[in-house]
Parts: C-alpha cells; sequence; structure tokens
C-alpha cells in the first residue's frame, strides 16, 4: 500500500496508536487542569515519572504489584499535587498565569534533580506483570500483550473522564467554574476546593499514565521531560480547556507522528510541532477549543 | 483571563540616568579587572550568558512578551558560527556576524509566525518553533548530532589579533558585551522604547493612539533574537564548540531564570542573575544533580516571593530609604 | 653576609630534598578520572573507575617512594560541552596532570582536543571510536582497551562466517555508534555479506519499539546493535517482548559489558556472542583482583573498562617515575616507548598511534544452567592475537604515522 510493506504500515500505526494513548491521558490531565486553573502545568511530566516510581517502589520494596499500583500511585501522586496546589500554586491565582508556568516549570526541575540524584538518568526496569506476557500474533507483527492492554485501558480512562466532565452534575460545576467561577462561588459552590481537588485529579491522571508506562518505556527520571513538551503541543492543538479535544488529537498525533516515520521519518519528532504551529495560526483557541 | 500583556511583569521605577550612567561604568570596570583574579573563561561564559539574557529581558521586561524558545537563537548562530570558522575558514568576525545574521533572519521568520498571537500563546508557539529548530539540529548533518561541532579554531580577529591569547578573547567578549548592552540601554531609552512600553502597559490604548503594535513588537522581537544570536555566536568561538546544549529547551529555561533571578525589566537585572546563575552551576558543579534542584529551587522561590528579582529588591529598597 | 649564605643553604637544602619532585609540576602527579556517573553507561564504567585508578595508584607503591598521587572525579553527562568545559577546568585552574577513562566517544574527541592544545595527557578507556588512534590521533593519548575496529573485526566476522550474511543495524547516533555501524559495515562486506538498512536512534532511548519494528521488516537475518550500555540493554529486551528472535532473525551485540550480561541476567541473554578484552574469571591473577574490586565497589566485578584505567594508570606512573616528570607529551612517548606488563592484561605494548596492543577474546553468554555464580557469565570462545585484534598501523590514516 502506497509503495510501503503493509507489515511496516500497521506495525508503526499501531506503535502510534500505544504513544497516543499515553499523549492522550497526558494531555486529559493538563487539559482539565488548564480549563479551571488556567495554568499550564509544567510539573505534568514530572508527577507521571513519580507515578512511575512510585509503582517500581511499591514493587521492589514493598512487593505491592502492578494492579494494586494502579491504584495507590494515582492516590499519592494526586495527594502530593493537592498539597502543591494549597501551599503554592493558590498563591498565584491573583498574578498574571505566566508565574504559574514558571513555578511548574521550577517545580519540575527540582523534582526531576532529586530523583536524578539518587537514581542516575538510566532506566529502572520494572518487571511486566505476569498476566501479559506474551504477545498476540497478528500475522504482520507481534503485537505484545501489554500493550494491547495500554490502548484499552487508556480508551476506557479518557472515555470516563469525558463523561463524568461532560456528563455529569459534579462535572457540570467543573465547567460552569472554568467559565464564571466567582458566579459559582455566589451559588454556593466552594470553588477554591474544587479547584484543588482538579489539580490533584489532573495530576493523578498523569500518575496512571506513569504506572501503565513503567513495563514499556522503563522508569526513569527524564521519562518526564521528554514527554512534557509533546503533550503541550497536544494540548495546544487539541484546544487547552477541551476534554475531547485532548483525547481525540493525542490518538490521532500518536498515529500521525507513527505514520510520518514510516514515510518521511526524519521529520517523525517535528511533525508534532509543525502542526501545532500552523494550528495556532489559524484557530489560536484549537481544534476542537472554545475562544477564551 | 485577559489575553493582553501580564499585568504583573511590571518594570520598577526606572532607576536615574545618571545613577545608571555610573553603575554601567562600574559595571565595565568589574568586569575588566576581574580576570586577573577570577578564572577567565568562566568570566566568559558569564559575559555570554548575561548578554544572552539581556536580550531576552529586552522582549518580557520591555516588551511583556515571555518567550519560551529563545535558545534557537542562542543555539543556531553557535552553530553557523562554529561552522564558518572551522569549515569555512572565516575569521572570527566574520563567522560571529554571520551567526548574528542567522538568527535576525530566524527572529524575523519566528516572530511574524507567534506575534500573532499573546501570553501563553505566544510562550507555546516559540517553545514550538525552538523544539523544530532543536530537531533540525539534531539531525542536519553539519551539526554533528550529539557531538556537536568540535575543535572550532579561534582564529585570528580580522586576520591581526590571535584570539588563541586569553587575553585577547577576553577583552574582544568584554567589548561585544558592552556593545551589545549599551545597544540595549539606548533602545529602552528611545522613543521605540517608549511606544514598547506603552503596548506593554495597554496595548488597545497604544494602537488607538496610532501605533502599530505589531510591528514594535515584531522589531522588539527581532532585536532580541539578534543580540541572542550575538551572545551565542560569540559562545561558540569562545568554547570552540557548539552543542545541543544551547538548542534545548532546558536552555530557554535557563535564560528565563536568570532574568526573573535577576530582576525583570530592569537593565542590570539580567547581568546579575546570569552572574549568580552561571557561577551557582559552576561552583556547585561537583554536587552533580543538585545543581538542577538548586535551580528549581530558586526558580520557585522567585516566582513566590522574590518576582522582583535582587535588582528589582534592591531598587526598591534604595527607593524606600 | 649572612644572608645570602643562608639563602644559598636553604637552596640547597631545597634542591637535594626535592629532587625526587623536582620536575613533577606542583608537586602533585593529579589524575582526574572523568566519566559518566549518572547515565547509562554509569555501570561499566562510573565509580568503578574510580576505584580502579585508586586501585592502581596504591598498588603501585609510588606513594612510598616520596611521590604525591592526587585522584579526582566528575561526571561528564555524556555532553561534549560539560565533558570539555570539565577538562579545561581541570587543565587550566585545578592542575589535573592526566584525564583518564571518558566512556562516550563525542566527549572522548573533545577532550582529546583539548589535551592536545594544552600538552596534557589523555588515558582513554571508556570510549571506543577508532578515530582516536585515526584521523584524530594525538601525541597526548593513548587509546587503551578497545576500539569500533576491534569489535567490528572480532565480533562481525565471527558472526558473518557462521552465516549471518545481512544485517540491518540499529545505532546510536552520535561518534561511538556511527564509528561502529562503518566498522562493521565494512567488514560485513569484504566477508561477503549485505547490509539491509540501517536506522538511528538518539542516544539514551527507552523505547526501541519503533526502530525494532523497521528491523523486523527488512527481514535481514542479524540485527546488529551499534550502540552500548543501557541502549543495549533496553533493544534486547524489547527485542524479546516484540518475538524478534522468535521470528528468526538474531541479534548481534556489537558491544557488550559484563554488567550488561549481569543487568540482562544470562535468561535473555544467553547465547549472546561478543569481544572484550578483559574477563575477570581469566586466571588467578584476574581472579583476585575482581575479588578486591567488588569489594569495594559493592559486589559488582569489573568490566574490562574498569580494568582498562587500572591498567593504564599502572603502566603512567611507570612512566613518570622513570621520567621523574609528569609533563603529559613527554610521559606518553615515555609510555608508547616502555613495554606494558600489569596483572590484568599481561604483556603488551603501546604503538606510534596511541593504540594500546594486548589479545581480545571471542565470549558467548553462559546458559543459566551453566553458571555457577552470579557473576560468572561467560565462556570464552576464542583468543584472538594481539597482533591481529587492533587495526594495522598503516591503514589508520594517523598524522603521527605518516
Amino acid at each position: 500500500m502506497f509503495g510501503i510493506p503493509t507489515q511496516a504500515l500497521f506495525g508503526q500505526l499501531l506503535i502510534g496508536l500505544i504513544n497516543g494513548a499515553f499523549y492522550a491521558i497526558l494531555s486529559l490531565g493538563l487539559a482539565v487542569i488548564f480549563g479551571l486553573l488556567n495554568i499550564i502545568n509544567f510539573a505534568h511530566g514530572a508527577l507521571y515519572m513519580v507515578g512511575a516510581f512510585c509503582a517500581w517502589f511499591l514493587l521492589q520494596y514493598l512487593g505491592v504489584g502492578y494492579w494494586w499500583a494502579l491504584l495507590i500511585s494515582p492516590v499519592v501522586v494526586g495527594i502530593i499535587g493537592i498539597l502543591i496546589e494549597r501551599t503554592m500554586l493558590a498563591r498565584l491565582y491573583k498574578l498574571d498565569h505566566l508565574y504559574g508556568l514558571l513555578l511548574t516549570f521550577g517545580l519540575a526541575l527540582i523534582i526531576q534533580g532529586v530523583f536524578t540524584n539518587y537514581f542516575g538518568s538510566s532506566g529502572l526496569p520494572y518487571a511486566l506483570p505476569q498476566e501479559f506476557a506474551g504477545a498476540y500474533n497478528l500475522g504482520f507483527m507481534f503485537l505484545p500483550k501489554y500493550r494491547a492492554w495500554v490502548i484499552l485501558a487508556s480508551l476506557i480512562v479518557c472515555l470516563s473522564t469525558w463523561y463524568v466532565i461532560e456528563r455529569t452534575k459534579l462535572g457540570s460545576y467543573l465547567r460552569a467554574g472554568t467559565e464564571n467561577a466567582p458566579l459559582v462561588q455566589a451559588f454556593g459552590i466552594n470553588v477554591p476546593r474544587m479547584i484543588t481537588l482538579t489539580y490533584g485529579f489532573g495530576v493523578a491522571l498523569a500518575a496512571l499514565a506513569g504506572v501503565m508506562a513503567a513495563p514499556i518505556y522503563t522508569v526513569n527520571p527524564q521519562m518526564g521531560a521528554n514527554l512534557i513538551i509533546v503533550v503541550f503541543a497536544v494540548v495546544v492543538i487539541g484546544g487547552m480547556g477541551s476534554i475531547l479535544g485532548s483525547i481525540l488529537t493525542g490518538f490521532g498525533l500518536g498515529v500521525i507522528e507513527g505514520l510520518t516515520k514510516v514515510f518521511y521519518p526524519e521529520a517523525s519528532n517535528t511533525v508534532i510541532f509543525i502542526i501545532m504551529a500552523i494550528v495556532l495560526l489559524i484557530r489560536p483557541a484549537g481544534l476542537f477549543g472554545r475562544a477564551r | 483571563m485577559s489575553d493582553s500583556a501580564p499585568s504583573a511583569i511590571r518594570a520598577p521605577t526606572a532607576i536615574a540616568p545618571r545613577a545608571t550612567a555610573i553603575a554601567t561604568v562600574a559595571m565595565v570596570a568589574v568586569f575588566a579587572l576581574a580576570p586577573l583574579a577570577v578564572y577567565p573563561v568562566f568570566l566568559m561564559n558569564v559575559l555570554c550568558m548575561a548578554l544572552f539574557a539581556c536580550a531576552f529581558n529586552l522582549l518580557i521586561g520591555f516588551g511583556g512578551l515571555l518567550s519560551f524558545g529563545h535558545a534557537m537563537f542562542l543555539g543556531m548562530a553557535g552553530y553557523v558560527s562554529a561552522h564558518a570558522a572551522k569549515v569555512w575558514g572565516l575569521t572570527p568576525e566574520l563567522a560571529i556576524a554571520l551567526g548574528v545574521a542567522t538568527s535576525t533572519l530566524l527572529g524575523v521568520v519566528a516572530g511574524l509566525v507567534a506575534i500573532r498571537r499573546q501570553g501563553i500563546y505566544f510562550a507555546m508557539i516559540t517553545l514550538a518553533l525552538a523544539q523544530m529548530v532543536y530537531f533540525f539540529c539534531l539531525q542536519a548533518p553539519f551539526t554533528h548530532g550529539e557531538d556537536g561541532i568540535q575543535s572550532v579554531p579561534r582564529g585570528r580577529l580580522f586576520g591581526l589579533v590571535d584570539l588563541n591569547n586569553v587575553w585577547a578573547m577576553y577583552y574582544v567578549v568584554l567589548a561585544i558585551f558592552v556593545a551589545g548592552f549599551l545597544l540595549i540601554y539606548r533602545t529602552v531609552h528611545s522613543p521605540f522604547g517608549q511606544v514598547l512600553k506603552a503596548i506593554r502597559e495597554n496595548e488597545p490604548r497604544a494602537i488607538s493612539l496610532g501605533y502599530d503594535a505589531d510591528r514594535y513588537k515584531l522589531l522588539a522581537f527581532v532585536l532580541s533574537a539578534a543580540l541572542s544570536g550575538l551572545a551565542g555566536a560569540t559562545k561558540a568561538i569562545v568554547f570552540q564548540l557548539a552543542s545541543l546544549t544551547d538548542v534545548h529547551w532546558s536552555m530557554s529555561g535557563e535564560v528565563v531564570l536568570m532574568t526573573l533571578l535577576g530582576g525583570m525589566g530592569t537593565i542590570f537585572g539580567p547581568v546579575v542573575g546570569a552572574l549568580v546563575t552561571v557561577g551557582l552551576q559552576n561552583y556547585l558543579a561537583p554536587l552533580g544533580q543538585w545543581v538542577t534542584v538548586i535551580t528549581g529551587v530558586i526558580f520557585v522561590v522567585c516566582v513566590l516571593a522574590f518576582r522582583r528579582g535582587i535588582v528589582g529588591e534592591l531598587a526598591a529598597w534604595w527607593a524606600k530609604r | 653576609m649572612k644572608t645570602i649564605l643562608y639563602g644559598l643553604m636553604t637552596l640547597a637544602f631545597a634542591a637535594a630534598s626535592g629532587s625526587v619532585q623536582a620536575q613533577i609540576s606542583d608537586g602533585v602527579i593529579k589524575i582526574g578520572v572523568l566519566s559518566d556517573m549518572s547515565s547509562l553507561y554509569t555501570d561499566l564504567a562510573g565509580a568503578g573507575s574510580v576505584v580502579a585508578a585508586k586501585m592502581a595508584v596504591e598498588d603501585s607503591g609510588i606513594e612510598k617512594r616520596g611521590y604525591k598521587v592526587e585522584i579526582i572525579s566528575a561526571d561528564h553527562q555524556n555532553k561534549p560541552d560539560v565533558g570539555s568545559q570539565i577538562a579545561r577546568q581541570w587543565y587550566d585552574t585545578d592542575k589535573v596532570d592526566v584525564i583518564v577513562d571518558v566512556p562516550n566517544s563525542g566527549v572522548a574527541l573533545a577532550v582529546n582536543q583539548i589535551t592536545k592544545d594544552k600538552g596534557k595527557a589523555f588515558l582513554v578507556s571508556g570510549a571506543a571510536t577508532s578515530d582516536l588512534t585515526g584521523k584524530a590521533c594525538s601525541p597526548n593519548t593513548i587509546h587503551w582497551t578497545y576500539d569500533t575496529w576491534m569489535l567490528a573485526n572480532g565480533t562481525g566476522s565471527a558472526i558473518v562466517k557462521t552465516g549471518g550474511d545481512t544485517w540491518f543495524f540499529l545505532t546510536a547516533d552520535y561518534a561511538f555508534g556511527l564509528a561502529l555501524e562503518r566498522d562493521t559495515e565494512a567488514v560485513v562486506l569484504k566477508n561477503g555479506g549485505k547490509v539491509l538498512g540501517k536506522v538511528r536512534h538518539p542516544l539514551n532511548t527507552q523505547d526501541f519499539s519503533s526502530f525494532l519494528l523497521q528491523a523486523q521488516a527488512s527481514k535481514a537475518k542479524i540485527i546488529g546493535l551499534a550502540n552500548a550500555g543501557g541502549d543495549t540493554t533496553n533493544s534486547i529486551k524489547q527485542a524479546a517482548e516484540f518475538g524478534i528472535v522468535k521470528g528468526g532473525q538474531n541479534l548481534a551485540g556489537l558491544l557488550v559489558f559484563l554488567t550488561d550480561i549481569h543487568a540482562l541476567g544470562l535468561n535473555t541473554a544467553q547465547g549472546l556472542i561478543f569481544t572484550e578484552t578483559f574477563y575477570w574469571d581469566m586466571n588467578d591473577q584476574t581472579r583476585a583482583f575482581a575479588k578486591r574490586f567488588a569489594e569495594r565497589d559493592k559486589g559488582i566485578h569489573p568490566t574490562m573498562v574498569h580494568a582498562g584505567v587500572y591498567s593504564a594508570v599502572t603502566h603512567y606512573l611507570k612512566a613518570v617515575e622513570a621520567l621523574k616528570s609528569d609533563d603529559g607529551t613527554k610521559v606518553i612517548a615515555k609510555m608508547k616507548e616502555m613495554p606494558t606488563d600489569d596483572p590484568l592484561f599481561g604483556k603488551g605494548t603501546v604503538r606510534p598511534d596511541g593504540r594500546k596492543i594486548h589479545p581480545a577474546y571471542l565470549v558467548e553468554a553462559k546458559k543459566p544452567s551453566e553458571s555457577k555464580g552470579e557473576w560468572d557469565l561467560y565462556k570464552i570462545r576464542a583468543t584472538i592475537p594481539a597482533d591481529q585484534a587492533f587495526r594495522p598501523l598503516k591503514d589508520g590514516d594517523c598524522p603521527l604515522v605518516k
């Protein structure tokens, strides 16, 4: 097809879908945070990494396995996020939002530096959970079972988050708070608490992605830094506050990146940024965003 | 959220012109005599970074635009300058000039794309553009990727002065820094600078007064890019190396830190910020990754409690006494 | 009059007592171990190289004979700008006389240039690029332990001769990977094989899935891993995930260290064939060294890089003592003059182009059933004699040799 062996094409598409799954979950968290707090959370990548380390730590020292880590790690990181929000971010809401960006950038440096100090910067192995050992022989490639699970799990997470935000009462409070916080507060809803919990939830999503990434990408302190820039691009393209936008764009861009690897490998790193620049010029609110 | 100029990133009370003149002379004198006591290569690093930070400050402190991709100008100019000196055998002043020309051109292109947006979106576009430049530099054959362009000859300035002599090299770098610094000073205190300030404070009003805001912002952006390129091109000749570190987004973050720490919107702030940052990195280098952590802590502290930066706080304290 | 007499006496006294240290710059032989202390090469070199250097100084007994030796170390983080800044500062202000180790060929090339400019000494153990004794050769540098030509001709030709005649390269995209790919491709073609494709990956990549898919699609019999350390172990692990070996292709680890096999575990690594110049379990002397090394380095056994640092520092100190000077260019010249002899590599020589000569060994990772201890990981398949292991002097394009 198109002069490229089908095997290579579908193989890279599938890999692209898997990368896209991570982009989707991470940009979902970022979008949720930006939507309500108007802060670009630079620390998202570092907290994703902390989530992965949490899982590694649980396995290494407490013998707690993958499935429990999927629950515990996001909770732990969520609590860390709440602490960050309460003690530091809350002070910046009156100021220009760029300060929030700078603060989270500084936090990312701290978190990453501390972990690199203790763990070096090459990966720590995280054992694949036994249930997923082996691969499906799809004919054109072997798809490791774990990677198939990643796609499935992230779809479930993304769609349930979207459902909660777009279709439930809690979600409607959130969306209202995004539009007009003082008014919502006037209705008696505790907006500051909602903001705190939202930040906690957003970073918990990052940590969840981290746990899911641990068996594939190995656990290493740099894993967030390289990813975060790409995820920013995804969020911007999808629309900074749009939940559906980040989900669709995340998966979509992963696939596009995979396709670029097949047809024009040299551009595979830059294609997302090129798209981002174009989108920002034509539709600054993003593909699915609302102009604010 | 207002997408217009960041309201809290405002210049503090301007220091009186005479005080500034005295301070400038003092600064140049200190730098001129410092190599007698301090390792000259370290000082040259400080000077290059200070010029870079001053150029960045022109954009954020006086223009109100936060660029998160300034490393592209520093690094790209460095690569071109290194390549020109090594492969084409140009004398250092021509190599640096070529580097500056490159970053200016890049500034025009990037500026045209980025200026249309403001605030967070502007920062994100500059980040995207910088990433594209990074990956270009990673893959282009002439940059040699991870290895960088090594063994760049220092050459003879104008064919006469041998820059392998550390003193010659140092005073050339000092001269370049002073030239750039004075240029920024003149720009800020010119009618152009005043209009820029007006645009930063209240863009709609400036437009209503008849000023083409976009044109002014673009000009500031290109000037900032050109001077950043000057810093980068000079750095490549001094260290005889052009590497990916100078185009990586962490370098963009570092220049933000230097400017924030020193004092955004002050003339001397970036110089102080660069001195402290480079100094920390150098003297704390044995601590390894703790330097990153300390850098992060400084960032956090500055944003939470020290937004005016060192020079900003000093100026405010001086004004109060 | 009295002052003059006093002064003359002091001078004479100083001259007499300081005679041993007369030409040692600043009175101290300062050794700088520049390595990767935190990233993907830290296990095969890193802190272990510092331990090896210290052991070499102690074992030589040179301090008992009136010399002062100091060892400092730093992390180059695999960045040429960081490495060259450290090297420059070490030579300019910290009075370092010799830099040792430097895994990462890009950094090594930068340090090579700076060392030459400043007339100091550079003993390379960790880096691989054969250019260090080729077009970048220098009178101030000795390339000690191994290089890409040796690896290509050891592993590469062994594999081609046993039927692996179509290759696909997975290459780390910097000086080392490119040099290794170039040298191995030459060997493959010389032996009648074909190279079906190449893909480059960034240094310290975590996810090789898309590169491995391309390797699979090429249907080459051999996937040559022109990378090292963490990159190699990740490639091998993920290749297992994607069923590459089950699909009939074989992996060729072109540069593999003891610590990589240990990290992979023999279950995954068994059967891997590669070339090294040192293994701790070869004879009694190497075993004794390994035992002492492990005690000082958290039980880790020495890789060939660690052994190289020990051997190079030992020979360096001998040369310094013979010359009574630590002037870089002169010491390197002396090291080339004197034949080498140490418990780890045995007897050897250093060539005019800076290449240290010793035999190489084709090794195979044992099956788990064959291993009787945590570090009992290799069996030696063949010995490549010293005169055949490295590139012939005339083929290197080294300006010093023309």
